[in-house]
């Protein structure tokens, strides 16, 4: 049996529920938060490239490419904002981000 | 099962531990360290899709830059792993049973769903041109594709009228040749974006110290002779004053 697209859509598929679990689960911990965003992330770009290759349209790899920059980004502030609450509030679980009293 | 099925389950399984670890690792730097290695097999398994370009990126801008800054804040930071670890089991049987039915109901559909087992041919790799034709009808496609095209024919020893020369492209050039055709503009707006990220982190993390000493050079260079010392004009006699007002000159 070869591998078909749905082989490598169901991989996606399973990353992203783990992901979910992750965000569940980390509900204390910021860093482990982002970092299951980034899996997140990877999932979704295991469905484009795997659509870009089975239906052969490039475009789909030009996407997850603007989507790697977009996330490298969104990171890079992640984290900043990250350092900065540990220097205001030494901890970083959510639970505490509630100066704003949403 | 060929070699790439093989590949794929491998990849795939070792994706899926090193995920679950992630999420469940007691220690925020085991959950990078394992992240490093999700990436390393994701970047595997879109080599077997054929996305060269975008698997060795991967492993460059992830594991070499966006993990690499996951690791420095982690081990920056001075992190209480018990109080974050509080209330992970109380949430388990909640979060794996909707991670479980997220997982299966998608699986379902997706297995059943998408039973495509070979690839389309890619119209972008493989440029029909006929040698007669000049400039074919999807010349919008690329120039370079088409100059290479052109070249190949020009090459081909006895190219008969109505030849199809198939021009084979790398996965790169292909990306390269449509990036900056046909995506030139949102290329530019990527790098704006990586700009503003950029200042926006520095400007975030940036933070001066009210009772910290330190020398502004600009303004070192800057001062001027008269803004030191100051030439004040004075009678040659002095005039007969109160003595309090004498003390007040001198000093």
């Amino acid at each position: 049996m070869s591998i078909t697209l749905g082989h490598y859509l169901t991989l996606g598929a399973i990353l992203f529920a783990l992901s979910v679990t992750g965000i569940f689960l980390n509900r204390k911990n910021l860093i482990v938060l982002l970092m299951a965003i980034e899996l997140m992330l990877l999932a979704v770009n295991m469905n484009f490239v795997a659509f870009s290759h089975y239906l052969g349209d490039l475009n789909g790899q030009i996407f997850v490419f603007f989507i790697l920059t977009v996330a490298a980004a969104e990171s890079a502030i992640g984290l900043a904002i990250l350092v900065q609450l540990f220097r205001n509030k030494s901890s970083i679980n959510v639970d505490e981000l509630n100066t704003l009293k949403g | 099962m060929d070699v790439k099925s093989a590949l794929f389950y491998a990849f795939s399984a070792v994706l899926l531990f090193a995920a679950f670890r992630v999420i469940t690792a007691r220690n925020p730097v085991h959950a990078a360290l394992y992240l490093v290695l999700a990436f390393f097999q994701a970047s595997g398994v879109w080599m077997l899709l054929q996305a060269e370009f975008l698997s060795i990126a991967l492993v460059l801008v992830y594991v070499g830059a966006v993990m690499v800054l996951f690791l420095f804040v982690v081990m920056m930071l001075d992190i209480n792993i018990d109080s974050i670890r509080q209330g992970f089991w109380k949430h388990f049987p909640l979060a794996a049973t909707m991670g479980a039915v997220i997982a299966l109901e998608l699986a379902a559909v997706l297995l059943g769903g998408f039973r495509i087992s070979e690839p389309h041919k890619p119209a972008v790799t493989q440029l029909v041109m006929p040698a007669a034709v000049s400039a074919p009808a999807n010349a919008a496609s690329s120039a370079v594709d088409a100059a290479s095209a052109a070249l190949q024919v020009a090459s081909a020893p006895a190219a008969d009228v109505g030849h199809v020369v198939v021009a084979q492209v790398s996965n790169t050039k292909e990306l390269g040749v449509l990036l900056y055709t046909q995506y030139l503009y949102p290329v530019q707006v990527a790098a704006l974006i990586l700009l503003v990220a950029l200042i926006a982190a520095i400007a975030l993390t940036l933070r001066a110290r009210k009772d910290s000493k330190y020398q502004n050079p600009a303004d070192q260079v800057r001062v001027k002779a008269r803004d030191r010392v100051t030439v004040v004009k004075m009678a040659a006699v002095k005039p007969p004053v109160a003595p309090a007002a004498e003390e007040e000159k001198s000093a």
